[in-house]
């Protein structure tokens, strides 16, 4: 047998990982599709099938205390990032023992334990928030990026381009993946858009913007990689446009008849990251088939276990209506596995007193804005 | 007690609650070299550095977005809106994401931020620089809102608004920075909630919030040489209603005014109202009253601004008209 020409870079259980996490997103998905179908899930239901390189890639980039958030497609990236699946999968039940309670549903999935700040239903909404909380690690001066994922018709909205220009301006370490899956519902993205790169407009707000292989982990790996370490230099945001595809309608309602057959059909059978994945590793003699057979015995029964975790799972009790609106005085922060599973969480997030702080970052020097100002013929 | 303009007082609450916790920083537009908009900001650019008083592009979704993402992670931003009118394009961020956040995330998440800024006519300004637009505020579940009367308690109420756990929205008065008044020095927090009776009387109750709270002060003294003792109960804080106090003051008067500087439908007044009339019903001696801005939009000509809004004289015949004594 031939030995490939170069040594990868990726060990074994990196790519298996890699593997295992796509492969328990695509399992997952295709499990709610199915209990959507039978009337267990109900509402929206937008499915990750097709994208998981996208969301696999960039988590295993990052640090696990690095903060990531997301627009209503959200079931991936936090099983990515270590959630719980009987939890997410009862969130979507509507039942009691889900991430939030049964209160958010599927496009609302928030595991603060393992830094995914949440799904969010208005698009483009969580650009600004993600420029926040990277402005917040700046503040504290912590070298923690923020990973924020946002679909291209959200590239339209007047938040991302107010947001970008922000978070360029004063350096934010934060990075926006736009997930281009080529469609806003049933709008091209092409039918709608002056300039349907979304990459390029990082260059309006002299920022870093660059396409990448949405459809290759590993891909998405590196670009992210790379990215994170130029945050976390201090060098300022960064924009990847991950070109994607999905397999399915843009929600468990839609019958996507707006793309042909054979488009889906090509992307489908050339470019499933899954698969590619996985050639990848077998090519580098990096895993067997007998490694990834297990691997997907072993999602299979962890999905079947979720499924029935959150069928068997009661509804929220009605008292639950009355809370969480409102923190209350001296009122703590629920910790979704301490209360439904009842293990104890050690890693949730802690920050800083205000008076432990001490900030240091100067956002504006004093100098390079009367520099400004002289230029401008002005004085202060 | 010292003598404090309103804006002075404000620039007080913020200046000692930056002191007290570096997680407080204060972003908007102008609020750094410029001082401030309406000045409210005045020296805290040179006392707390470009990281904690930031000024902001003028992209209201932006930068209270931003903020909203900075609060969820431990911070504690107040925002200056630079008026209420610019803050409508920021809508969405206080109410779908602000808002939302402890009820999306299942309690996972808290959202301690404030947002502040003048509301209210502004003074010939025409239509789009003069609304009252704290009705709407006050119907979203996960907000607090509040709209402070004096200096004494516009610093109060923001001391308190900041070391709030939820995000509070604050309306000062444009027409309300120059006034003086007595203001506590140091630790004085007003908590949010409770309404003020401002003047004790007998007769009528008038309920009233913000800048208004001075017109009924001036139809209480009118009032009172013709022999009519009016309370004057000022709310303070328009979500949560301190609805003992609304109770309280109905019960001991039975006769009640609301004045309310915005519109009539779907106002503030409104909800006041139906928590009387279900509540208080029996103690009721004549139909509750409502004196509100006129239900147009508003003009800059001075005749017509000042016929829009509330003032004494309209408040005076209200008062009039719920003690049955009118033309007298
Ligand atoms: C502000 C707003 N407008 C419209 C909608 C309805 N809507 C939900 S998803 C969607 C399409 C978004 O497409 P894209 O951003 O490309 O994300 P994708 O669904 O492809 O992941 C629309 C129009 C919404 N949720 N929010
Ligand atoms: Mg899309």
């Amino acid at each position: 047998m031939e030995a490939p020409a170069v040594a990868s870079p990726y060990s074994k259980e990196q790519l298996l990982t890699m593997y295992r996490k796509m492969y328990l997103i695509r399992r997952f998905e295709e499990r709610a599709g199915q209990q959507y179908t039978l009337g267990k899930i109900a509402g929206f239901c937008h499915l990750y099938i097709g994208q998981e390189a996208v969301a696999v890639g960039p988590i295993e980039a990052i640090r696990p205390d690095d903060y990531m958030l997301s627009a209503y497609r959200d079931h991936g990236q936090p099983l990515a990032r270590g959630a719980d699946a009987g939890m997410v999968m009862a969130e979507l039940f509507g039942r009691g023992t889900g991430y939030s309670k049964g209160k958010g549903g599927s496009m609302h999935i928030f595991d603060i334990e393992h830094h995914f700040y949440g799904g969010y239903g208005i698009v483009g909404g969580q650009i600004p928030l993600a420029a926040g909380m990277a402005f917040a690690s700046r503040y504290r001066n912590e070298d923690r990026v923020t990973v924020c994922y946002f679909g291209d018709a959200a590239a339209n909205q007047g938040a991302f381009h107010e947001t970008l220009n922000m978070a360029s301006k004063w350096k934010l370490p934060v990075i926006y993946i736009c997930e281009n899956n080529r469609y806003g519902m049933g709008t091209a993205i092409s039918r709608t858009s002056a300039v349907p790169e979304i990459y390029k407009r990082a260059s309006a707000y002299d920022m870093r913007g660059e396409p990448v292989d949405g459809m290759d982990c590993l891909k998405m790996y590196e670009a992210v990689k790379d990215a994170a370490a130029w945050c976390r230099a201090g060098k300022g945001p960064v924009l990847l446009e991950a070109n994607t595809y999905r397999f399915r309608g843009h929600s468990m309602a839609d019958p996507a008849t707006y793309r042909s057959k054979t488009e889906v059909e090509e992307e489908r059978t050339k470019n499933d990251p899954i698969p590619k994945l996985r050639a990848y590793a077998l090519k580098n003699k990096l895993g067997a088939d007998a490694d990834f057979e297990a691997i997907e015995e072993d999602v299979k029964a962890q999905v079947d276990a979720a499924v029935k975790f959150a069928d068997e799972s009661p509804e929220p009790s009605v008292e639950e209506l009355w809370r969480d609106t409102i923190v209350d005085e001296g009122e703590q922060d629920v910790r979704p596995r301490e209360r439904v599973l009842g293990v104890k969480v050690t890693n949730w997030p802690k920050y800083p007193s205000g008076q432990e702080l001490k900030v240091t970052w100067d956002l504006e020097p004093r100098e390079q804005a009367e520099q400004a100002d002289k230029k401008a013929g002005l004085s202060r | 007690m010292p003598e404090l303009m309103y804006r002075e007082a404000l620039n007080q609450a913020l200046a000692e609650e930056m002191e007290r916790d570096a997680n407080v920083f204060l972003i908007g537009e102008e609020v750094g070299r410029y001082n401030g908009a309406f000045k409210v900001s005045q020296g805290l650019l040179d006392k707390f550095g470009s990281a904690r008083i930031i000024d902001a592009p003028i992209s209201e979704l932006g930068f209270t977005g931003m903020s909203v993402g900075a609060a969820m992670v431990g911070l504690r931003p107040v925002v200056e809106m630079m008026t209420w009118n610019f803050a409508i394009l920021a809508m969405d961020q206080i109410v779908n994401n602000a808002a939302k956040l402890r009820h999306m995330s299942g309690g996972q998440l808290r959202c301690p931020i404030v947002f502040r800024g003048p509301g209210g006519a502004g003074g010939r300004l025409s239509s789009q620089h003069s609304q009252a637009l704290e009705a709407n505020y006050a119907h979203f579940p996960g907000l607090k809102v509040i709209a402070p009367a004096t200096p004494a308690d516009a610093k109060g109420m923001l001391k308190a608004a900041i070391r709030d756990e939820n995000p509070v929205i604050m309306f000062e008065g444009e027409r309300l920075y120059a006034l003086k008044g007595e203001v506590p020095e140091g630790e004085h927090v007003v908590p949010l909630g409770k309404a003020d009776v401002k003047r004790e009387g007998t007769d009528v109750t008038i309920i009233t919030w913000s800048r208004m709270y001075y017109f009924c002060m001036e139809a209480a003294e009118q009032l009172a040489q013709e022999g009519i003792s009016a309370e004057v109960l000022d709310l303070r804080t328009l979500r949560p209603l301190d609805e003992e106090a609304i109770l309280a003051s109905v019960r001991k008067t039975n006769r009640v005014i609301i004045v309310e500087e915005g519109w009539a439908l779907a106002g503030v007044g409104a909800s006041v109202v139906d928590i009387i009339q279900s509540k208080a019903f029996d103690d009721l001696d004549a139909p509750v009253e409502r004196v509100t801005g006129l239900d147009v939009n508003m003009s800059y000509a001075a005749n017509l601004e000042n016929a829009t809004q509330p003032d004494a004289t309209k408040i005076i015949a209200a008062v009039k008209k719920v003690l049955y004594r009118e033309g007298a």
